[in-house]
């Protein structure tokens, strides 16, 4: 062959014939590095766009023409853009972040810390959310169209149309100020107990909760019932199966791909959408720190936080991705 | 003898949502008996809506989704299984009646190995071991003329062709060694090539085991092949109830006999075929995926007459109209229209080559926008390529609705509020306010009942002879191509084998593959199944 890209090609296309399944993942694996790889210029590019300057920011009244300068010159920044990006680059893949512009310490010491108190609050809202989900969806197709269904419908929908400031402030007035039974501000500390740091998190872990639950759940109650209305269950059911056996053999393998994708999707969105609710809660994780930085201009830190999300969410999506495909007989044992 | 089914005065109703009004109940057969004896085969026949699987599913209790039994007794050996509860219910179901689908794509869980679905039911039920089940599904894959019927359990549903997984259904029903099985449509989705073999598989089965059946069927011919009584219904009543012989030979009903005598020729084929009106030339035609499905097809349809072009699915037939359109262009080959030669793709054909070739689809429902009226959707062609608006385009449309005998009283209503047969007659209508010269016809007939599709080609004839307009009419249907074509192009695998005068291609001598697919085609005469397989052995016996 006189291209060399249809030899490639050509490899590609057998290979996807005898082994579907890794050709799929491995496309996977590869589109979400790439997709990352462009998610780091875009942040590099956005915060290079970010109005104001670290220097000027930092000096504030005594800001001289020469001081800014010399900050300037001391960070690196007279250099050209694209030689920080690749030096940024790096440090990155190799783990280190630069140091921060405020306090001179190396950021990724600074955010492993924040990045567990932020994974400690999604955690808790996965841990309560996704069974709660799963199960209200559950009950819901049970009662489809009754009472039951229509009141979790309506409960869920007006939790999710609720943004998570308002819900949080809403929280806050009820239990911690007129009832005076949760704790705020939910800041947590390093010799907290265990018990203290439940109670802290209490709170918005609720808020969390609340804005992840409706779509889980309405989405799991569509594909229960998009697989419960197949063709498939009434085979199983004119077979006089029991209507357990039926669901947990014939509906459960089928509905699991749909639902898993959306939980994936919302555990992204835990994780990537604390920033709003930390603030809220004065709680000591990534969104606050990311929040703190973008004040101050203090610009490696906010690089940092973006392309932990970014990667949080993409690794969670691919995650999903890669579930469905496994969980598709047809990729899984081709013709 | 005893009667193993027993069916008196069944009763049946369902809870339908007019748009915009309360639930109603109404009932959908009114008191329907029967009576079949073990190892018979009692064929039910109708149009849709006739009741027929809704009478099936009742010999299994069983209700989809609003339906409920309401009145009457299936007595299965004497016992009422209607009183019965839940559980009682169950331990018939499975076990001594089961049920074949008419798709069994469907109604195979796609998560699942097809030898677990298949000995599923008997296992569970406890009528056999694993491995006894195990071994009678390979007996019933083999008697069922399955492919290497020890591995073919193995299998997922998606690794094996549509006939196949038909016949995997009916192992799957005969597994637990029924008293009963229901077979809903079995073959109606195949191919005809493929459902004569289901066919033969089925009927074999039947006798070998000795189970009795309702055959639930809309083809007339296809359970004359089968059954040994045959009841027709009609719009949940019985018309008419009687041994095979009887119905098929000496019909009392008037609406019996329409069904007997439907499909008869209604065109003699034009003389003169020389005048050609499209002209496709070496065509070759591949989709993104590299798969090529046209290769090197050259046909022409004379003007104001009708090509015929016949083949199973996957063989390429629509992709063929696709070319034509310019939705899909060709890598090689022209197609010229009256003298000018068509741009390949759709986007570069002025807007006059646009007009002047029209389309009609299988599904009139997926082709219409079902929020507009049939007002709007016949009205659209008028004013994009004429520009007509208002009273004006009001009144063409109406004159076009009494052309397809709808009339102005359809003005407003949407297509949800039409049968099948008026949506399809809507379309025509959309074709024909575009005046075109060409229509392209994709199976428009083949989700219609045989009468609404007699209707439907009557129309059709009569516009052709009133307009002069030419059709590309594409089908698997030979009756159909016998009763309007004027030349006939067959097609296989991408390839057309067979290309010309109807009376040449329908006559012999024959392309092998032609002579395959007439041959397989059921013909409404006793024995007709049996004639046709012992030919095939002694061809195959000869060779």
């Amino acid at each position: 062959m006189a291209n060399p890209l249809a030899g490639v090609r050509a490899t590609r296309h057998r290979l996807k014939e005898t082994h579907p399944l890794s050709v799929l993942i491995a496309e996977r694996l590869g589109l979400s590095l790439l997709l990352l790889w462009a998610v780091s210029i875009l942040i590099f590019a956005g915060v290079e766009a970010l109005p104001g300057d670290f220097a000027e920011t930092y000096l504030g009244q005594s800001a001289t023409p020469q001081a800014i300068a010399n900050i300037r010159a001391d960070l690196g920044l007279d250099r050209p853009i694209t030689t920080r990006y690749f030096e940024w680059l790096g440090g990155v893949v190799q783990g280190d972040f630069g140091n921060s512009w405020a306090s001179g310490a190396p950021v990724t010491e600074q955010i492993t810390k924040r990045l567990g108190n932020s994974l400690f609050l999604a955690f808790f809202a996965a841990a309560i959310s996704v069974p709660l989900a799963v199960g209200l969806g559950m009950v819901a197709v049970h009662y489809r169209n009754r009472i039951p269904d229509r009141v979790i419908n309506v409960l869920s929908l007006a939790a999710i149309s609720l943004p998570e400031f308002f819900i949080g402030y809403i929280l806050i007035v009820f239990f911690a100020v007129q009832m005076g039974v949760a704790t705020f501000p939910s800041t947590v500390y390093d010799n907290m107990s265990w018990s203290e740091r439940l109670a802290a998190i209490a709170l918005p872990t609720a808020t969390l909760v609340m804005v992840v639950l409706a779509h889980m759940m309405r989405m799991t109650r569509a594909a229960i019932i998009s697989v419960m209305s197949s063709a498939y269950m009434e085979t199983a059911e004119l077979k006089g199966l029991g209507a357990f056996k039926a669901i947990v053999k014939h509906a459960a393998p089928n509905a699991i791909a749909p639902i898993v994708n959306v939980v994936a999707l919302n555990l992204a969105y835990l994780v990537v959408g604390v920033v709003v609710v930390e603030v809220v809660f004065v709680y000591p994780g990534m969104g606050q720190y990311m929040v703190d930085a973008v004040t101050v201009r203090d610009m490696p830190v906010v690089q940092a936080c973006g392309l932990i999300f970014a990667a949080v969410y993409i690794l969670l999506n691919m995650v999903a991705d890669i579930v469905a495909i496994v969980a598709n007989p047809r990729l899984r044992h081709p013709r | 003898m005893s009667d193993l089914l027993s069916v008196r005065d069944l009763r049946i109703g369902a809870t339908i949502f007019p748009p915009g009004e309360a639930p109603m109940d109404i009932e959908i057969v009114h008191g329907v008996s029967f009576d079949l004896q073990k190892g018979k085969v009692l064929g039910l026949i109708g149009e849709s809506g006739a009741g027929k699987s809704t009478i099936g599913l009742a010999a299994l209790a069983y209700g989809r989704g609003g339906v409920r039994i309401t009145g009457g007794e299936v007595l299965l050996d004497g016992q009422d299984i209607l009183p019965l509860d839940k559980k009682g219910i169950r331990k018939i179901r499975g076990a001594r009646v089961c049920y074949v689908a008419q798709s069994a794509a469907a109604s195979f869980n796609p998560a699942h190995k097809l030898g677990d679905q298949v000995i599923e039911a008997t296992v569970e039920h406890g009528l056999m071991s694993r491995d006894e089940a195990r071994k009678r599904a390979d007996y019933l894959f083999e008697i069922l003329g399955l492919p290497d019927p020890k591995n073919f359990g193995n299998r997922f549903p998606h690794q094996v062709s549509g006939g196949q997984l038909q016949r995997a259904m009916t192992a799957m029903a005969l597994c637990s060694k029924p008293e009963l099985i229901v077979f809903d449509e079995p073959t109606t989705a195949l191919d005809v090539t493929t459902q004569i073999d289901v066919l033969a598989a089925i009927k074999n089965a039947i006798e070998m085991t000795g189970t009795a059946a309702l055959y639930i069927t809309h083809d007339l011919a296809v359970v004359a092949q089968i059954s040994d009584d045959i009841m027709v219904l009609r719009n949940g009543e019985t018309v008419e109830y009687g041994p095979v012989q009887q119905i098929i030979e000496n019909p009392r009903q008037e609406y019996t006999k329409a069904l007997v005598n439907v499909r008869q020729t209604k065109q003699t084929e034009a003389r003169d075929q020389s005048d050609a009106l499209l002209k496709v030339e070496n065509i070759s035609a591949a989709y993104g995926n590299g798969v090529q499905v046209l290769h090197d097809v050259s046909l022409h349809v004379p003007r104001g007459q009708t090509l015929a072009v016949v083949g199973e699915s996957g063989s390429g037939k629509s992709t063929l109209a696709r070319v034509i359109t310019g939705l899909l262009p060709p890598f090689q080959g022209s197609v010229t229209f009256g003298d000018e030669e068509l741009s390949n793709a759709q986007k570069d054909r002025s807007r006059d080559h646009l007009r002047r070739i029209q389309l009609i689809y299988q599904m009139a429902d997926t082709a219409m926008n079902p929020r507009q009226t049939v007002g709007q959707i016949i009205g659209r062609p008028l004013q994009f390529y004429f520009g007509k608006r208002g009273a004006e385009r009001k009144k063409e449309v109406i004159k076009l609705l009494d052309e397809i005998e709808m009339g102005e009283a359809f003005y407003d209503r949407y297509p949800a509020e039409l049968s099948g047969g008026q949506k399809q007659r809507v379309a025509i209508a959309r074709a024909l306010a575009a005046q075109p010269e060409l229509i392209l016809c994709d199976e428009p007939t083949s989700a219609l009942d045989p009468l609404v599709a007699e209707g439907i080609l009557d129309l059709l004839l009569r516009l052709q002879k009133e307009r002069q307009v030419s059709y590309l009419f594409i089908t698997h249907d030979i009756a159909i191509v016998r009763a309007i074509a004027d030349s006939v192009a067959v097609m296989l695998q991408g390839k057309l084998v067979d290309f010309g005068p109807r009376s040449e291609v329908l006559n012999p001598p024959f392309d092998d593959y032609t002579d395959l697919l007439l041959k397989s085609v059921p013909e409404m005469e006793l024995g007709w199944l049996e004639k046709v397989l012992a030919t095939r052995k002694m061809e195959s016996a000869g060779h």
